[in-house]
């Protein structure tokens, strides 16, 4: 449920764009989606769509998701890095969710499952369809 | 005004309720009313003797007018599990100042049986987490708390085993405690192989107990409580600090420690005068087995990588250097989703001579909390005597 901080965020993602906010006066990325800086607290920042690029940081596989996942798939739930710097939690799919298939640091990219009237960033190991 | 550390504050009632476990028969309201009433039976004082309230999860009002109390102090601080914690040492800062006397501080949670609970959900849709945790599967703390543990083990070379050995030391202090909701003693085989997968890399035995439950404190000067029928049994408050970090997991300012527990432990040293030689018994608030590394690590006990040797040499079980979470922890003692308050009635009593399973000689006792998972961190130092 978009607030009007987090709203471009999710307008983007409807459009299969990962965007998140840069600050102008010290360059660093962020997230998640404020109206300032939380490093340098300018308010001169400024929506950017990133590469969608980063690496799998670390993750749980949930065997006992809840609705409206499917509760007889397990689902991995991670913290990937985008190569822009902010962390994002996510989930990861394309991949069997099984540690073997899952080593921390490997790169992975962005996609996007329709949610209702929205979409969600998710992501896959890069190279996995 | 008075320093609110160095022993110039004393808990001078603790107890837990009445009950521990399944009590469907109980309501939150009624959990709190129980152990607040138990905690000033053994203070040996009424609520005409209370000026200020604490509590977190109801409003402190539903609490102090409940039991009959009219505060004249207030703090409702709600940072999750270890906001209890907060309400000890924000006491101790009010009764130093003057500002209250006498302070009750409450804990009920029907965390198991769901009675009385419904108006307490969080993670509404239109908050950070709801937005950018709750659409990836990320709601209930077993799927939540826990992501950040693979990264802590990959960077140090340790793996799942270091997870299990946290649960096999705690169950053999939860085997001599009746109380314990889960105390048959485990190997770290069964851990890891027979019991059931959670989480990966988390099995049933690495995540807390679902128990309902309370506790509660009452906090007086250090000077008053010699004058009470109590007094010969109070522990005093050595030194504190707290912390919040990100309301979200993926903000942490690093995956593979807490900057929360570094800094308000750190700050609980300074308080007190005292470093992690000087700490005869640990509490680690465990809601799951890798907590304890964490915060072993980011409280100085154990240099950073060592934390799963140290547990697996068996320092932190019983007849070990270190005895830690002596009643079994959140992990087989009893967890009701907000656990800071049974660490601290753990500590108190070991302090007090009075555990299940007791220690001997225990003078300093250090209670690591958390909330929120890895946002809000609360340190306490409590003492059997006054400095």
């Amino acid at each position: 449920m978009p607030t009007p901080d987090t709203l471009p965020f999710w307008e983007a993602a409807r459009d299969e764009r990962l965007a998140i906010q840069q600050c102008r006066s010290c360059s660093r990325y962020y997230f998640y989606p404020r109206d300032h800086c939380p490093h340098c607290s300018s308010g001169d920042v400024a929506w950017r769509d990133v590469s969608g690029s980063g690496r799998l940081i670390s993750y749980v596989i949930n065997y006992r998701p809840l609705p409206p996942a499917d509760p007889e798939q397990p689902q991995v739930i991670a913290l990937v890095q985008l190569d822009e710097g902010p962390r994002m939690l996510t989930n990861i799919v394309g991949s069997p969710a099984d540690p073997d298939f899952l080593p921390l640091d490997a790169p992975v990219t962005v996609g996007f499952e329709p949610r209702g009237d929205w979409k969600l960033p998710v992501f896959r190991l890069a190279g996995e369809q | 005004m008075t320093d609110m550390h160095h022993g110039n504050v004393a808990v001078i009632g603790a107890a837990e309720t009445t009950g521990l476990g399944v009590l469907p028969e109980l309501s939150m309201i009624q959990l709190h009313a129980d152990a607040a009433r138990n905690a000033l039976a053994d203070a040996g004082l009424t609520v005409a003797d209370i000026d200020g309230i604490a509590t977190g999860g109801p409003m402190p009002m539903e609490v102090s007018h409940y039991l009959g109390i009219t505060p004249a102090w207030v703090d409702s601080t709600m940072v999750g599990g270890c906001s209890f914690m907060l309400h000890v040492r924000h006491a101790a800062a009010a009764i130093a100042s003057g500002a209250a006397t006498t302070v009750l501080i409450t804990h009920g949670e029907s965390g198991r049986s769901r009675v009385g609970m419904s108006r307490y959900a969080v993670r509404a849709p239109d908050t950070v987490s709801g937005q950018f945790e709750v659409p990836y599967g990320a709601m209930m703390p077993f799927a939540t708390f826990t992501v950040p543990a693979l990264r802590f083990l990959h960077e140090r070379g340790m793996s799942r085993t270091d997870l299990a050995e946290v649960v096999v030391a705690q169950r053999e202090w939860a085997a001599g405690n009746p109380r314990a909701f889960r105390r048959k003693p485990v190997t770290v085989d069964e851990v890891l192989n027979d019991s059931p997968p959670v989480a990966y890399p988390f099995t049933r035995d690495m995540c807390c107990v679902v128990t309902d439950g309370g506790g509660a404190l009452v906090l007086t000067s250090a000077e008053r409580a010699a004058d009470l029928p109590g007094g010969s049994r109070a522990v005093y408050l050595l030194g504190s600090g707290e912390a919040a970090g990100s309301p979200v997991m993926s903000q942490m300012a690093e995956v593979d420690s807490f900057a929360g527990f570094r800094s308000s432990s750190a700050a609980a040293f300074r308080s007190a005068g005292l470093t992690p030689d000087d700490i005869d018994h640990l509490m680690c608030y465990d809601a799951f087995a890798h907590v304890p590394l964490f915060m072993l690590e980011d409280m100085g006990f154990v240099g950073r990588g060592e934390s799963g040797a140290f547990i697996a040499s068996g320092a932190t079980r019983p007849g070990g250097s270190l005895p830690m979470n002596t009643n079994g922890g959140g992990l087989a003692y009893t967890h009701t989703g907000m656990y800071s308050m049974f660490a601290m009635q753990e500590a108190i009593r070991q302090l007090r001579g009075e555990a299940a399973v007791q220690v001997p000689g225990i003078r300093t006792s250090f209670v690591q909390g958390v909330g929120m998972y890895f946002a809000a961190s609360a340190s306490l130092i409590f003492a059997s005597e006054r400095p």
